[in-house]
């Protein structure tokens, strides 16, 4: 028995002492994943899909906006956000046709377009990062005596990037097994996209044996075509300058087809290694780790292009530092760790630990970390300041508003009277309010549904949303008076509904209902209270909300949108009549049709953006202001805190590939991690001497029970 | 005993298809498969010719149950039930809706749930048995009464302050421990350390009181006075004799849980960044996935019986009298 103990402390030692070495005991990365230019970052939830053809989230872009690279990509630092080429070799060229194919002059009239034609050259000497995929001998047959998971284990080759990546990514798209998010969208644009996803679906049921690089690569798109190694061209149909935003997204990153091949093994479906998991691009890294349960990590591509920081920012880039770097090739960081962190409080902790570089500020931390100042400035708390933690703040170009659904008899229609109801309602719920209690300020009252940083949104007092606010000394919301004049005008004079006589009811849909939300959903009815109008919440679970937007059976629910690109088309598309939800099932949730406001809609999602553009989009607003279909909400204000040494740090809410950019001082990471992370041993002694006090009394009363008779 | 263990195993099969039917019922009341085809697909620019055909490529386009176009026995068979349920009953998991294989999803993440799951139950049980143990020989004492003063506040403090206090104490304040993290390897000791501790910790309470109500029945039986008459010590017959005596309740507790200990823990897991199968069902239902609803259901099920099963053994092994017929 003793020997058994004595071999059980030997191999405790044994373990404690393998598990210690001269860095900090918390320390939570491998020493090979220590003190070089590595960002430290991680994720919440694992990501669905790494397919640049599938990935629409912004985990997702995360990882797959380093690896995988479109034509085009926002400049890092110039405002207003701006376009420039990435893969491609200068922006496109677009020629326009008419329904006969007859090429048009370049000022010619919107309506006269059939056809607008983008003509792409991609950059030459671009390849991609090493990769199995690229040794055709894999294709067919493994090694034998191979049977790990580490593709990067097996010989590894390349090839030059062609035009033909880049069409045969736009056939994925296009390919029903794939499942593009975008397929429905592009159909709509791309010329031969529907025609080709027929296709192969037909194929795909009377060949079922056939492999998918074969039957995408048997049949060809008619938009889509190849003119050399190096340009391509896509035609689509009408105008819509947008489309070159969509080339900017990963979803038309170039896709070799002999990733598809490689990934179609059965063994490796097996391991769940695929295409989807395990991406292949021309990025500044590659996808070297992917354990989505524990932690992904991006390496430095060996083969990356010859891509630099930038020179020339915005007015302030060079006083804010963001000039430093000039020049520098990119990427800046050799290395990327994603580590999973599901819980806010332990990512908090190891961010003021210095284990990770950057973090969001969750509710429960906002405290600690920002104050502000009496003329209410945002600042952070001296313990940050201290730490040399920096602040960053962005107005993110989201809106989060609260609509009525248009369809509905009570709230919706297009009467003087329930027009006037949803004024007096937009006047008082109290979005101010609502910023300070439940985003901790972090937020800014929408005056339209056009962000700040999208074209078309007007700053300042010119901006401002008559219909709910005015000027008095300043901006302030109109009054409740207002608001109650206006409700007796639609005819619900003191809150009461005259077909009833007692007070109106309002329903409110939301899938809100745990008790997390309570406090919303009370400060909710308190401010239709105002009116003294009941308002009445209905909780439901996402399917049973999703289903009731779907048939138009809500009256008034909250709901958001991220922009897909920085354009106002992208926003005023929510209100397009043809986009109603209920009737046409695109993303208008309000269901809000009005002839003149889509009548300018198309005019203005066609033009370039000029003053002319602008009085359209000025037009529009206060069409929907007088309407008010929304109550306009908030666009949120991202703050992000990041440690002394991640520099580089710019607000970029278009760009998803912006790790490239950022350099680590791993000396000054390497300082702050020492001094934080000193062990403290003295309370363990504390502990073991209230141990020993305990057991005095236990070994007394140990000898008197030893000593005592039984009876 | 063979054929005990036999007709038990064959007990197995009507229960699991029972189980299979009753996951199956639940998930579908809830959700419809164009609810499913919806959640995968995104909030974004999704039309119901994209629902339509995420269906079809994942057979969610049959009926649920019954389908009527068909004849004879198709009408069962081509139904999502049926092809959805007779792969399990083979063992074969399939892929998740998501296309990832559910087997080697399993088999990945149970090591790091076992990692925890395994010193968390050697070491709280060796520490309950111990403190109540201890507490019997202390009996009458104020050190008794102080240990269960002790006990009931351990009970009555939330599982989740322990991870957050001992986050806070172990791994900020005294930076003895990562405070999340996981590393395979020997490097996991560290990782594990705390999670292990807390777990011994937060289960003391109610642990050492169950275990101590235990000893107490055991205690009060004739052979232990006898034991004290012939002049054992307390210390020798609570540890040599009481101890083995009450192994038969100690055993139903621990054997029954041991082929689940690999399922891990949600909160732990989620708190400790764990990679295990803490959250996989919970994951998979808020993500309206069935293949792994299912899969996992399934596969608590059968290791919960074969648990009952592995408990029935055990009990043979400690007390010869105990015969499976």
């Amino acid at each position: 028995m003793s020997k058994l103990i004595t071999h059980a402390i030997v191999i405790f030692f044994l373990l404690f002492l393998s598990a210690c070495s001269d860095k900090a005991l918390n320390n939570p990365y491998s020493q090979a994943d220590e003190n070089g230019k590595i960002i430290y970052t991680a994720f919440s939830e694992r990501p669905k899909h790494l397919d640049p053809a599938k990935a629409y989230s912004s985990n997702e872009y995360a990882i797959i906006a380093q690896v995988y690279e479109p034509l085009f990509q926002y400049h890092y630092l110039k405002r207003p956000y701006q376009l420039e080429p990435l893969l491609a070799a200068s922006m496109p060229t677009v020629t326009y046709f008419n329904h006969e194919g007859v090429q048009l002059p370049v000022d010619v009239l919107d309506a006269d377009i059939a056809y607008s034609e983008y003509q792409l050259s991609i950059r030459p000497e671009v390849h991609f990062q090493p990769h199995p995929s690229f040794n055709e001998g894999l294709h067919t047959k493994l090694p034998a005596d191979w049977k790990g998971d580490d593709v990067y284990s097996l010989p590894l080759s390349t090839r030059q990037l062609t035009s033909d990546d880049f069409i045969y990514q736009i056939k994925r798209l296009a390919d029903p097994v794939t499942q593009s998010p975008i397929a429905g969208l592009m159909a709509k644009y791309i010329v031969g996209f529907t025609e080709f996803s027929k296709k192969q679906a037909a194929l795909k049921k009377q060949h079922p044996a056939l492999r998918k690089t074969q039957r995408l690569q048997s049949e060809s798109m008619w938009g889509v075509k190849r003119i050399d190694a190096l340009h391509f061209s896509i035609r689509i149909k009408g105008k819509y300058p947008q489309f070159v935003n969509w080339l900017a997204m990963p979803f038309f990153a170039p896709m070799p087809w002999e990733a598809d091949e490689f990934y179609s093994h059965s063994y490796l479906q097996k391991k769940n290694i695929s295409l989807d998991w395990f991406p292949v691009g021309t990025g500044p890294y590659y996808l070297r780790e992917n354990n989505p349960n524990r932690r992904m990590v991006l390496a430095k591509n060996p083969n990356f292009h010859d891509e630099f920081y930038p020179t020339q920012g915005a007015k302030d880039s060079r006083e804010k530092g963001l000039l430093n770097d000039a020049g520098k090739k990119l990427p800046l960081t050799d290395k990327v760790i994603f580590s999973l962190e599901k819980e806010s409080i332990p990512y908090w902790n190891k961010f003021l630990q210095g284990y990770y570089d950057s973090s969001g500020i969750s509710s429960d931390s906002f405290d600690q970390a920002v104050s502000f100042s009496a003329a209410g400035e945002v600042g952070l708390t001296q313990d940050m300041v201290g730490r040399g933690i920096g602040l960053q703040t962005a107005v993110t170009t989201s809106s989060y508003y609260m609509g009525f659904n248009m369809l509905d008899k009570v709230v919706g229609g297009y009467t003087e009277k329930a027009k006037k109801l949803r004024q007096a309602i937009s006047i008082v719920v109290d979005y101010e309010e609502y910023i300070s209690i439940f985003q901790n300020g972090r937020g800014v009252p929408a005056q339209s549904i056009i962000p700040p940083g999208i074209f078309g949104h007007i700053a300042g007092n010119k901006g401002i949303n008559p219909t709910v606010y005015t000027l008095q000394n300043g901006l302030i919301r109109r009054p409740v008076d207002d608001a109650k004049a206006l409700l007796a005008e639609a005819g619900y004079a003191n809150g009461i509904d005259p077909s009833t006589a007692k007070p109106l009811v309002l329903y409110f849909d939301t899938m809100d209902s745990g008790p997390d939300s309570k406090a919303r959903l009370n400060w909710l009815r308190k401010q239709f209270n105002k009116l003294n109008i009941q308002l009445v919440v209905r909780g439901t679970d996402y399917n049973r909300f999703q289903e009731k937007m779907r048939n138009g059976n809500s009256q008034m629910f909250m709901w958001g949108w991220n922009a897909d690109y920085p354009d106002p088309e992208n926003f005023l598309f929510l209100l397009y009549g043809k986009n109603a939800k209920a009737v046409h099932g695109g993303e208008n949730a309000a269901n809000y049709q009005n002839a003149q406001f889509d009548a300018l809609f198309e005019t203005m999602s066609t033009m370039d953006n000029t003053p002319q553009r602008q009085a359209i989009i000025n037009r529009m607003i206060d069409i929907t202001r007088d309407d008010a279909p929304w109550l306009w909400g908030f666009h949120p204000k991202a703050f992000s805190l990041h440690h002394a040494w991640y520099k580089n740090v710019n607000p970029n809410l278009m760009a998803n590939n912006k790790t490239k950019y950022i350099n680590i001082d791993p000396t000054l990471r390497q300082h702050y991690q020492a001094t934080w992370n000193k062990p403290v041993y003295w309370p363990l002694a504390v502990l073991l001497l209230i141990f020993i006090c305990l057991l005095m009394p236990a070994y007394v009363i140990y000898r008197r029970i030893e000593r005592s008779t039984a009876l | 005993m063979i054929n005990y263990i036999l007709r038990r195993l064959l007990y197995v099969l009507p229960v699991l298809v029972g189980v299979n039917i009753l996951t199956f019922v639940l998930f579908f009341v809830v959700n419809t498969p164009d609810d499913m085809a919806r959640m995968q697909l995104g909030d974004k620019y999704v039309s119901q010719a994209a629902v339509d055909n995420w269906k079809a490529q994942r057979g969610y386009d049959l009926p649920l149950l019954w389908n009527e176009q068909e004849q004879g026995f198709a009408k069962a068979y081509k139904t999502i039930f049926f092809e959805k349920s007779v792969g399990l009953l083979v063992f074969d998991l399939g892929a998740s809706d998501n296309g990832r294989d559910i087997v080697a999803d399993i088999s990945q993440r149970m090591w790091p749930s076992l990692a925890i799951a395994i010193p968390s139950l050697i070491f709280g049980v060796l520490a309950n048995i111990t403190f109540a143990l201890l507490l019997i020989f202390y009996r009458g004492s104020y050190l008794e009464f102080g240990g269960l003063f002790i006990c009931i506040t351990l009970m009555s403090i939330s599982g989740l302050f322990y991870i957050i206090a001992g986050q806070y104490f172990i791994g900020k304040l005294l930076v003895l421990t990562p405070i999340s993290g996981y590393a395979p390897g020997m490097d996991a000791v560290r990782f594990i350390i705390l999670p292990v501790l807390i777990g011994v910790v937060g289960g003391l309470g109610s642990g050492v009181r169950w275990y101590r109500t235990l000893f107490l029945e055991e205690s009060a039986k004739d052979y232990v006075r006898t034991a004290k008459a012939k002049g054992l010590s307390d210390l020798q017959i609570l540890f040599k004799h009481v101890l083995k005596n009450a192994m038969i309740p100690i055993l139903t507790g621990i054997v029954v849980i041991l082929p689940l200990l690999f399922m891990g823990s949600l909160i732990t897991e989620s708190f400790f960044g764990i990679p295990g199968l803490g959250s996989y069902t919970i994951d998979a239902i808020s993500s309206q996935d069935f293949a792994i609803v299912r899969s996992m259901v399934f596969l608590g099920s059968f290791l919960y019986i074969i648990g009952l099963l592995l408990t029935d053994i055990s009990y043979t092994l400690v007390d010869p009298r105990v015969r499976l017929d």
